[in-house]
C-alpha cells in the first residue's frame, strides 16, 4: 500500500457512491439489532430491488447513531431521521426519498440531543459502513496513518498527542503523551500495544458501539501509537459479551491485511505491525492494566503491585502501551488536524470530546459525543430531554462502580476530570446513569459493593475481605437492622479500602458509599434510626410488576 | 531441560476436538493460548467439563489446576451444560434501575430456580448478566442468544410461557 494506492481507493469508492443519488442508512448496531433492525433493512433492499432503483438508491447498514431508545434508527438522503421504523415501513421511507417525508415515523434532529453534541469520536458512527474499509477510506481513513508514516518521525507524533492534551479515556485521566513517551523511551527487544477494550462498567456501552460503529478507527489508532513507541505486535482484549464488536473487528483486521495496512512493510517503510484479538472472559478487574496483561498472558486476571509500571514492564515482560478503545480512537483525528486543534476544545486540563452513554431514568437514552466542560444539567435535562413522567430528580451516577453518585447541588458543575474528582466521584469511562426519586441511595449504594464483592479478585485481603463486610453492612440498612455503630464501621472500612488495597478496584470500592453517605446522609439516617426507606425499595423483597 | 511429551489424544472420536486443536494450533501450543482454547472449547461444546479440562492442560502442559483455576476465575466459563433455552436478565446500572431485580424476582418465582441453575427437566437455564451494553433499552433481556429491550414482567412470563410448555 502506498499514498497513492490509497488515494486510488479513496477515489473509486467515492466516484462509486456518486452514482447514488438516494441514500438510506439503517443502523445496524447492536442497539437497533436488538429491536429487529436486519429486518428494517431486509425490507428496504427488497423493496428497491422491487422497484428497480437499485443503480441509484443505496441501502447501506450503518454504526450507531446516538438515540438507542428510539431505535431502529433510518437517516436518508433527504436529510430525515426515522424511528422506530419497522420493516413494512421500507416502501413508504423509499416513497419520502423525493417527496413529503413520512411524518408519523420522523425523529426531529434540531433537538439539543442532537445539535448540543460535538462529534470527533463517533464522526463516522452513522454514516459509514463498519464492514468496509473503502467506506472508511473514503471517509479520510487511513491519510493519518499514511501522513505518519511518509512524513513524521515518531517523536513528532507524540508531540502533537501531548500537545493535544489527551487523557487516557478509561476513566483515570493519565495523559496519552506522556505514556507513549514512556514507552518509547523504554528499552525491549519486543514492545506491543493493547487496546483496552473490555468495558466492564455496568451502565457503559461506547466502546462497544466504537467498535461497532467504525473499528477502522481504533485500528488506525493503535499503528500510529505503535509507530509512535515502537511496537510491533499489538493485542485487543475485547469482552467475549460483544458478539458482534469482535465481528466487525475480525472483520476490519482481515481487510486492513489485505490492503497491507496491517503486517509488515507497512506502506513501503520499515514499520510493521500485527494485530490479534484476545476474548475476555468477564472479569471487571481485567480492565485494571496489570490484570488484563496477566489475562492476555493467558492466566487469572490477577492485578499486581505497581511499579514496575506496564510501560518498563508489561506483557511477557516487555515495554506495552496500553490505551482505551476511545483514546485510540482519538488519535487519527489528532494527527490530521493537529494537537492544538483538538487542544481547543474542552477545559484547561480536560481537553476534547468525551463520549457518554446517556442512560436511566431519562427521556433520551444513548449514546452522546460532548466536549468536556459541558454542564450537568445541560447533560441530563437539555440532551437528556429530562426525567420523563414528570418526576423529581435525584442523582446523577458517573464512573459506575469505581464513580459516585452527584446529587443536584451538582448540577451546575462542568463535566471534566477534576470537578468530578472534586465532587466525589470521577470521569470514568463515560457511563451516564440518570437516577429520579423511585431510587433508594443506599440500595444503589449496596449495589455497586455487591458488583465489587463479585468482581473482587481476592489476591489482597483489604479488598476481598473488605467489601464482603461493606455489603454485610449495607445489607442490614437495607433490611433496616443496622445499627449505629455499624454506621461508624462502614466509613471506617471506606477509608481503610481506599487506603490499603492493591489496585484501584478496592481502592475505589468505596467511591459509591462516601459519595452517596455525604450526599444522601438522611437516607442513611432514616433507614437505621426511623427504619423507612424513604424511596420505599428496601426492606421488603423487590416485589411487584413492571410494565 | 524440555522432555518430549506426546501430545495427547482427544478424549473421543467428536470432530469438535479438531476446532480446538486448531486453536491451540494457532496459539504456536503455547501455554499463553490457554483462555483462548477454553473459548473455543466451550464454543463448540457449550460448557467446560473436567475432560476438556484435562485435555487442553496436558495439551497445553499447564498444570490443570491452572486450567481449573482460570476457568473457575472467569464468570463467561461455565462448568456445567446449559438447559435448551436461556434466559439472561441484564443486572446493569440501568436495567436494575429501571426494575431489572423484579424481573428476576418473577422469573426465579415461576421457575423455582435461581440465577445460574436450570430447571430439573432441563428446558430453561436462568443467568444474570453484568452488563450487555444495551443500556439504551433498559431493562433488557436475552432471549437464547437474542436481546429484547424494554421488558415488562408480563411480556418475560409470556416468552417463558412459551419455552416450558413447548
Amino acid at each position: 500500500m502506498t499514498p497513492e494506492e490509497l488515494d486510488q481507493i479513496a477515489e473509486a469508492e467515492r466516484e462509486a457512491q456518486s452514482h447514488f443519488t438516494q441514500r438510506v442508512n439503517v443502523c445496524v448496531a447492536a442497539g437497533c439489532l436488538s429491536c429487529q433492525s436486519q429486518a428494517v433493512k431486509d425490507g428496504l433492499e427488497q423493496e428497491v430491488e422491487r422497484r428497480g432503483t437499485k443503480d441509484h438508491c443505496q441501502v447501506k447498514g450503518v454504526g450507531c447513531m446516538g438515540l438507542c431508545s428510539e431505535g431502529p434508527l433510518v437517516s436518508t438522503s433527504s436529510g430525515v431521521l426515522y424511528k422506530k421504523v419497522e420493516a413494512a415501513d421500507g416502501s413508504a421511507i423509499l416513497d419520502s426519498l423525493h417527496g413529503t417525508s413520512v411524518s408519523r415515523l420522523v425523529c426531529p434532529t434540531d433537538v439539543p440531543f442532537f445539535q448540543r453534541q460535538k462529534k470527533i469520536v463517533l464522526e463516522n458512527s452513522g454514516v459509514i459502513d463498519p464492514d468496509r474499509i473503502e467506506d472508511y477510506i473514503a471517509a479520510n481513513g487511513y491519510t493519518a496513518l499514511i501522513k505518519v508514516l511518509t512524513e513524521m518521525t515518531s517523536r513528532e507524533v507524540i508531540e502533537q498527542v501531548t500537545r493535544s492534551g489527551l487523557r487516557g479515556r478509561g476513566g483515570a485521566g493519565y495523559p496519552t503523551g506522556l505514556k507513549w513517551s514512556t514507552v518509547s523511551k523504554s528499552v525491549g527487544t519486543q514492545k506491543y500495544v493493547i487496546c483496552n477494550a473490555d468495558e466492564g462498567d455496568p451502565g457503559a456501552f461506547m466502546d462497544r458501539s466504537v467498535l461497532e460503529s467504525d473499528p477502522h478507527r481504533v485500528l488506525e489508532g493503535m499503528l500510529i501509537a505503535a509507530y509512535a513507541v515502537g511496537a510491533s505486535e499489538g493485542y485487543i482484549y475485547v469482552r467475549a459479551e460483544y458478539p458482534l464488536a469482535i465481528k466487525r473487528l475480525k472483520n476490519a483486521i482481515r481487510q486492513a491485511e489485505r490492503v497491507g495496512l496491517l503486517g509488515s512493510n507497512i506502506c513501503g517503510t520499515r514499520f510493521s505491525f500485527r494485530v490479534d484479538l484476545r476474548l475476555g472472559a468477564g472479569a471487571f478487574v481485567c480492565g485494571e492494566e496489570t490484570a488484563l496483561i496477566a489475562s492476555v498472558e493467558g492466566k487469572r486476571g490477577t492485578p499486581r503491585p505497581r511499579p514496575p509500571y506496564p510501560a518498563m514492564e508489561g506483557l511477557f515482560g516487555e515495554p506495552t502501551l496500553i490505551n482505551n478503545v476511545e483514546t485510540f480512537a482519538n488519535i487519527a483525528p489528532i494527527v490530521r488536524n493537529g494537537g492544538e486543534w483538538y487542544a481547543q476544545i474542552g477545559t484547561e486540563k480536560s481537553k476534547g470530546t468525551k463520549v457518554f452513554a446517556l442512560a436511566g431514568r431519562v427521556e433520551n437514552t444513548g449514546l452522546v459525543e460532548v466536549p468536556m466542560g459541558i454542564s450537568l444539567r445541560e447533560m441530563v435535562f437539555e440532551i437528556g430531554g429530562g426525567i420523563p413522567e414528570g418526576r423529581k430528580f435525584k442523582a446523577v451516577q458517573t464512573g459506575g462502580p469505581s464513580g459516585g453518585c452527584l446529587p443536584s447541588d451538582c448540577l451546575d458543575m462542568p463535566v471534566d476530570y477534576e470537578s468530578l474528582a472534586r465532587a466525589g466521584s470521577i470521569m470514568g469511562s463515560g457511563g451516564m446513569i440518570v437516577m429520579d426519586e423511585s431510587s433508594c441511595m443506599v440500595d444503589v449504594a449496596k449495589y455497586f459493593m455487591d458488583f465489587c464483592m463479585t468482581e473482587s479478585c481476592g489476591k489482597c485481603i483489604p479488598c476481598r475481605v473488605g467489601t464482603y463486610q461493606m455489603h454485610r453492612i449495607l445489607t442490614a440498612i437495607g433490611n433496616m437492622t443496622a445499627t449505629p455503630q455499624d454506621m461508624k464501621m462502614l466509613e471506617e472500612l471506606c477509608d481503610l479500602l481506599k487506603h490499603t488495597s492493591l489496585c484501584g478496584l478496592g481502592q475505589s470500592a468505596p467511591n459509591p458509599v462516601v459519595s452517596t453517605l455525604r450526599s444522601f446522609a438522611e437516607e442513611y439516617r432514616a433507614h437505621v434510626e426511623e427504619h423507612k426507606c424513604p424511596a420505599g425499595v428496601c426492606g421488603a423483597q423487590p416485589v411487584g410488576e413492571i410494565a | 531441560m524440555p522432555s518430549y511429551v506426546a501430545k495427547p489424544t482427544p478424549p473421543n472420536q467428536d470432530k469438535r476436538w479438531k476446532l480446538v486443536d486448531a486453536t491451540m494450533r494457532r496459539q504456536g501450543q503455547q501455554q499463553r493460548g490457554l483462555i483462548e482454547t477454553l473459548h473455543t472449547v466451550q464454543e463448540a461444546f457449550g460448557y467446560l467439563d473436567v475432560q476438556a479440562l484435562r485435555y487442553v492442560a496436558m495439551s497445553l502442559r499447564v498444570p490443570l489446576s491452572r486450567a481449573y483455576g482460570v476457568a473457575t476465575f472467569y464468570h463467561f466459563f461455565t462448568l456445567k451444560p446449559a438447559g435448551e433455552h436461556t434466559c439472561v436478565i441484564c443486572m446493569g446500572t440501568a436495567c436494575y434501575i429501571k426494575g431489572a431485580p423484579q424481573l428476576l424476582d418473577a422469573v426465579q418465582r415461576d421457575l423455582g430456580i435461581a440465577p445460574g441453575e436450570t430447571t430439573a427437566d432441563k428446558k430453561v437455564s436462568l443467568l444474570t448478566a453484568r452488563c450487555l451494553g444495551s443500556c439504551g433499552l433498559a431493562p433488557a433481556v436475552v432471549y437464547d442468544q437474542e436481546v429484547a429491550g424494554k421488558v415488562g414482567t408480563p411480556a418475560i412470563r409470556e416468552h417463558l410461557k412459551k419455552w416450558t410448555h413447548a
